[in-house]
């Protein structure tokens, strides 16, 4: 099926379209505001300032905040939970850690309250067998109850699960009978995996954001089929891939970083198409920058992760690293003398001093206004008039400059000295200590800010180029449109290599292949191909932390040939010694889970119809001073969308478009690509 | 030395304590042992070059060894210039707690860093090891009377020479432990997480220069000195005391006072611990560097803002009297150390409430609770299932205390039962908070737990548990109340039963079917009980946390009116 496909991402603040034409290729995109409290009125909004028709689109798919936000502001259902006699408290006492390593303070609130917490005879043991056999009556009784006490959704939390579901399976078909609604989860189902907390957490968050975040997509299917559209509607997923809606209704918990995931996914393709296959994006926010390393052409993933104290989610999701060092960040000096950023943050609002909104505390951005790296006229977003440069330069003076004896223009450099430090070293943290060497890598920034210090980014992380996409603001949205539709599935097995039962092995491998095709099958979405991937998580005998050994496993068709002991030991050997450096003569091997993923290859779009022309003038549209270092220099400020294809700026420059503001320091020069992105370096590499 | 800018300064803190977690990271990956791997018992930090002095610590390591790791480097230090002084590719490794602190099971190792064939600093690693011999698996053994029966002691000797690693030290480890392929496995990470440390000092030192790195080491001294100083001075001067009591050493049935003078005159602090007990028979001594570590913990839980850097203890004068168990000599028992530092670190809190009691929070529930239950499978092979378990935190002026919280001096979490259970013939009957167990106030304390395990094996099992607060609460402050007492209980053919020593016993047989039972204190109370807002109260009856009775008794009835 071909068509118009749609990509929208709904942010806090702009909700971004992009729209791509598959019969012509051509290529659009629209920013609107957000729209709250029901964003669906700014989605429909956005894509209707593109395509007057939504009968014509083939498929719209969506990168959303709603699952975050809802987690982040504890705004869930009310919720209940079944558990194992003994067990109810799990959820509550984690795995016995604390908010912060020093001070002792702070307490926490699990989702479900304990009141709702109700615990049924039933036990299995960690070898499958079932001790207990599960009281359904008692079953019937909780379920009863926890409707009684005004419970929307509810989750069934069994022990070792994860070695026998039976128990667990018998307990849910029997509350899926009773219960009013689809919002009944079951652990064995969201992640049949050892480790009780970590499951129970994963599940009960899924119960607790499904009425929510099912509600919120029928209610954006509703008004699209309204509209006219009748083509298919996909949710991107934590993990960088998209799924159907339903899916997406029940498990919501996949969809908790689904807005960045998408941005990353966009990310890895435009670096690709340059001619780049080892890149470390950098995303720039009010509060935080966020640092994600894709390496060759892969996406880093990582299999947890807390979304708050105790609020643990155990799916792949791409890897994020954030620090609270963004654009509202707080610069202060403390009691010792020591210049810090943040993690205070004004964030957009109040925002920095410059914005006259409120705060009288120095930020990051308020650093490159005084630098005059940011045009106080025309502030980017279209939200204020002008930005105030004295204010911004008095709350340097007083908070920073006095305290460190600096004038002002010193104290704005040293904010952005410190600034640039910190983010530095979150590119180090994904990069240098993963045994990444950052000279192979490019960096690319995208969201309003980054692009302004990428010149930083170069020299402290030691990242040879960067590749500012042409449209660093819409990045998330043009994510959703080439994002492939992935599935991921785990088993634990947790077997010696050398008592692996093969046929059971290959019984969950062909499990989770004939499922995720089933579902592959059942999309509309033209797939280019089918991807099968297999990963066994494996550690010697009394080691702790496991190590991903990926599987090359052959296929008959659909069918999977079972992999050998040999294989696997083979397998495990080499990806031992790559993470180690050396193996364990004596050591016995283990394997401990099974990971599945079943992709469909989207096809991708020519990401040349967005490209400038190729011919066209190069004439600054202003010059103004700019500090850099310890001096002014007059610096060429040119519109970038207009810059046709193969333009070389010199450093200094300043290029602007409407979201972003790109800096070219003095050492540094800048050269616009066929597609339109602006790839910089250093004056003597070019 | 000093002058060096204060951007720069900025800018080196954070790459220097990057480097520091960064070797965290590395052991913490590779380890093979659980109570290095998930339980986070390790620490790795950069040391002064001729005073071994904390420079800087990684984050993620276990707090208490913020400030005894110092004493290991000195210990070295001392040994290397008997030995004839230290050259490059040196490693010095040691457990000996008498010398470096904590207790036998952590072991160090201390690896001087050359820059331009001078010692620039030290660098180190310090890891809780599984099993490193003596009379109990796990080496919490209640009944030691001398530090032999608790494990083999190595006292600093050279692990690697020149770069070249001495096997025969190797071999001798080895021998020394029931479990050596987990040792070689932790050892080996530990050697990683050095090699990995002397890289980024390489990389750092050709950033930015030897002098610059070595100015900012100085400066930050200075700046830990000069921000404990500055929050001394906002304090009025003043003595203030605060006493406590171990159950007992585990030998003999006596309590044991541990007690504290606080006091503050302008911007400087003494911790006087004149009027403890004297050195016992059991293993709830400690050794000096130990005392002085834990007064610094006890400092940086009252003021989290502070760096981890020595410069931090300049204002500080820790009067630890001679004779005494927090100067336990030579070779009396230290296994059960985590006892006595979480019963110091709750007098410095409970003094230090007397002064500002809106930076400290109530007493934690004060025992690390160290049970082992252990035995042979079928086929003969030997199992030990060793975990610390955990219990409620104080309240504070802000919050009610945490529930189920880790131990003030350590960050571990605690392993899933899924996972004791995979590997264990045991299964957990109960993984619960434990209702009425928090001190009541205006903000309660957490609740504690109950953790009731059953035995699978058909061969049984003997138990062995390292426990405190069987006699004296957690107690609460700022008028709130304390929590309640750990209750140890264990099956046998008669029924339940209690150890005569309240919270430590060893040797405890149980058949197939039978169980222990551990219930843990929660936190002390913070603030005046009838100060709570009874809507809390109610949601704490509601949720059976609190039982009606208890909520009467301690609160009054008001909260009956919240009722929904």
């Amino acid at each position: 099926m071909s068509g118009v496909m749609v990509g929208v991402d709904v942010g806090g603040t702009f909700t971004d379209v992009f729209v791509l034409d598959e019969t012509n290729g051509a290529a659009s995109v629209a920013k609107v505001p957000t729209t709250r409290p029901d964003q669906s009125g700014g989605f429909l909004d956005g894509i209707g300032k593109q395509v007057d028709d939504l009968s014509k689109i083939a498929v719209v798919v969506h990168g959303t905040t709603a699952g975050t936000n809802a987690l982040l502001e504890r705004k869930g259902a009310k919720i209940g939970a079944i558990t194992t006699q003994g067990l109810r408290d799990v959820l509550e006492m984690r795995r016995r850690d604390r908010p912060r390593t020093w001070g002792l303070r702070g307490d926490f609130e699990p989702v479900v309250e304990r009141e709702n917490r109700l615990e049924v005879p039933e036990r299995t043991l960690a070898d499958g067998t079932i001790r207990t056999k599960v009281d359904l009556e008692a079953v019937r009784k909780a379920a009863k109850q926890l409707l009684e006490q005004g419970c929307d959704a509810v989750a069934i939390l069994f022990a070792n699960v994860y070695a026998n579901p039976e128990n667990e399976m018998s307990a849910v078909a029997e509350v899926r009978a009773m219960w009013p609604n689809a919002h009944v989860s079951c652990s064995s189902e969201i992640l049949p995996e050892i480790r009780e907390f970590e499951r129970f957490s994963t599940t009960a968050l899924n119960a607790y954001l499904q009425p929510e975040v099912s509600g919120y997509l029928h209610r954006l299917e509703d008004a699209l089929k309204s509209g006219g559209f009748s083509g298919e509607f996909m949710i991107v997923q934590s993990n960088g891939g998209v799924m159907g809606v339903e899916t997406a209704c029940h498990y919501p918990i996949r969809t908790a970083l689904s807005g960045p995931a998408a941005g990353v996914i966009a990310a890895g393709y435009i670096a690709s198409c340059a001619g780049y296959e080892n890149i470390i994006t950098g995303d720039m926010g009010g509060t935080s920058f966020d640092v994600s390393l894709i390496a060759e052409g892969e996406s880093m993933l990582s299999p947890q992760t807390s979304i708050d104290f105790g609020m643990v989610v155990r799916t792949p999701m791409i890897e994020i690293t954030t620090i609270g060092a963004g654009g509202g960040s707080i610069a202060w000096v403390d009691k010792g003398g020591l210049l810090n950023i943040g993690p205070e943050s004004a964030g957009s609002n109040p925002g920095p001093v410059a914005y006259g909104l409120g705060n009288d505390r120095p930020t990051v951005t308020d650093a490159n206004i005084v630098l005059g790296r940011i045009d106080p006229e025309n502030p980017i977003g279209g939200k204020l008039e002008r930005l105030d440069v004295e204010a911004a330069s008095q709350a340097i003076q007083k908070h920073v400059g006095e305290p460190l004896r600096l004038d002002k223009i010193q104290a704005a450099e040293a904010i952005l000295r410190v600034a640039n430090s910190r983010m530095a070293g979150a590119i180090r943290l994904v990069s240098i200590e993963r045994g990444f060497d950052p000279k192979r890598f490019a960096f690319m920034p995208f969201g309003g800010g980054g692009a302004l210090h990428t010149g930083a980014m170069l020299a402290e992380a030691g990242i040879p180029r960067a590749i500012i996409p042409r449209y660093p603001g819409v990045t998330s949205a043009m994510g959703c449109v080439i994002a492939d539709m992935r599935q991921d599935f785990v088993q634990t097995i947790n077997s010696l290599v050398s008592s692996l039962d093969e046929n059971t092995l290959l019984e969950f491998m062909q499990a989770h292949v004939d499922q995720g095709l089933k579902t592959l099958d059942a999309a509309r979405a033209k797939f280019l191909s089918r991807e099968l991937k297999f990963e066994l998580d494996m550690a010697y005998i009394g080691q702790t932390h496991t190590v991903s050994v990926p599987l090359s496993v052959k296929t008959d068709g659909t069918r999977v040939v079972a992999p050998t002991r040999a294989e696997i030991e083979e397998a495990f050997d080499k990806a031992y010694s790559d993470t180690f450096g050396r193996l364990l003569k004596t050591g016995v091997r283990r394997i401990l889970n099974l990971r599945s993923t079943v992709t469909g290859k989207r096809p991708k779009f020519d990401l040349k119809t967005l490209a400038p022309a190729t011919i066209g003038e190069v004439k600054p549209k202003a010059t103004r001073k700019v500090h850099f270092g310890d001096q002014w220099h007059d610096t060429a400020v040119y519109a970038r969308l207009d810059l046709p294809v193969g333009t070389i700026i010199e450093g200094p420059a300043i290029l602007e478009q409407p979201d972003t503001t790109v800096l070219i320091e003095p050492n540094l020069i800048g050269k616009v690509d066929a597609f339109g992105n602006t790839i910089i370096e250093n004056k003597e590499a070019g | 030395m000093s002058d060096i800018d204060q951007i720069t300064l900025s800018v080196l803190a954070g790459r220097m304590e990057q480097i520091a977690d960064e070797m965290d990271a590395t052991l913490f990956r590779a380890a093979f042992n659980p109570i290095i791997a998930e339980a986070h018992d390790a620490s790795h930090g950069i040391y002064h070059a001729e005073t071994g002095d904390t420079l800087v610590q990684g984050k993620s390591g276990l707090p208490i060894f913020v400030g005894v790791m110092s004493f290991a480097v000195k210990a070295v230090i001392e040994k290397a210039a008997l030995d004839g002084g230290i050259q490059d590719g040196d490693i010095y490794i040691f457990n000996d707690a008498h010398i470096g602190g904590t207790h036998l099971s952590d072991m160090r190792l201390v690896r001087p860093y050359f820059r331009d064939g001078e010692l620039f600093c030290y660098l180190a690693s310090v890891g809780h090891w599984h099993d490193v011999g003596g009379a109990v698996p796990g080496n919490y053994n209640p009944g030691a009377t001398e530090v032999f029966q608790e494990a083999f002691i190595l006292p600093p000797v050279k692990l690697a020479r020149a770069g070249v690693v001495n096997q025969d030290i190797i071999d001798i480890l080895l021998r020394n432990t029931r479990l050596p392929q987990s040792a070689m496995g932790d050892l080996n990470g530990q050697l990683g997480a050095l090699d990995l440390g002397i890289k980024r000092m390489d990389e750092l030192l050709d950033d930015y220069g030897a002098q610059t790195v070595d100015s900012a080491l100085v400066a930050l001294g200075h700046r830990a000195e000069k921000l404990m100083r500055s929050e001394l001075d906002n304090l009025p001067d003043g003595r203030w005391e605060a006493e406590d009591f171990l159950d007992n050493d585990g030998i003999v049935d006596e309590p044991l006072s541990i007690k504290v003078a606080l006091e503050i005159k302008g911007n400087e602090m003494i911790l006087d611990f004149t009027g403890s007990a004297p050195q016992c028979a059991g293993p709830v001594n400690i050794a000096l560097p130990t005392t002085v570590a834990t007064a610094y913990v006890a400092i940086k839980h009252i003021f989290p803002m502070l760096p981890a850097n020595a410069g931090v203890m300049r204002p500080i004068n820790v009067i630890v009297p001679e004779g005494s168990l927090l100067s336990a000599e030579f070779p009396a028992p230290t296994g059960g150390y985590t006892e006595t530092i979480l019963r110091m670190i709750d007098v410095v809190f409970c003094a230090f409430a007397k002064v500002s009691p809106e930076k400290v929070v109530a007493n934690a529930y004060g025992t690390i609770n160290a049970l082992s239950i252990a035995g042979k499978k079928s086929d003969g092979k030997p199992w030990v299932m060793f975990s610390f378990y955990g219990g409620g935190h104080g309240g504070s002026i802000e919050t009610d205390g945490l529930n189920h919280g880790n131990a003030p001096i350590s960050t571990a979490t605690i392993p899933p039962m899924e996972i004791l259970e995979a590997a264990y013939p045991v299964m957990f009957k109960q993984w619960a908070l434990r209702p009425d167990s928090a001190g009541a106030g205006s903000h309660r304390g957490g609740m504690g737990a109950v953790y009731e395990i059953e035995v699978l094996e058909k061969n049984g099992a003997e138990a062995f548990l390292f426990g405190e607060r069987g006699r004296f609460a957690p107690k609460g402050i700022a008028g709130g109340e304390d929590a309640a007492m750990n209750v140890f209980s264990f099956e046998q053919d008669e029924g339940w039963e209690h150890p005569p020593l309240a919270s430590k016993m060893r040797g405890i047989s149980l058949k197939q079917g039978q169980s222990v039972r551990l219930e843990t204190p929660g936190g002390g109370g913070y603030g005046a009980a009838s100060d709570r807002d009874p809507s809390l109260i109610a949601k704490d009856v509601k949720n059976e946390l609190v039982s009606e009775a208890a909520a009467d008794g301690t609160y009054g009835t008001a909260w009956r009116e919240y009722q929904s």
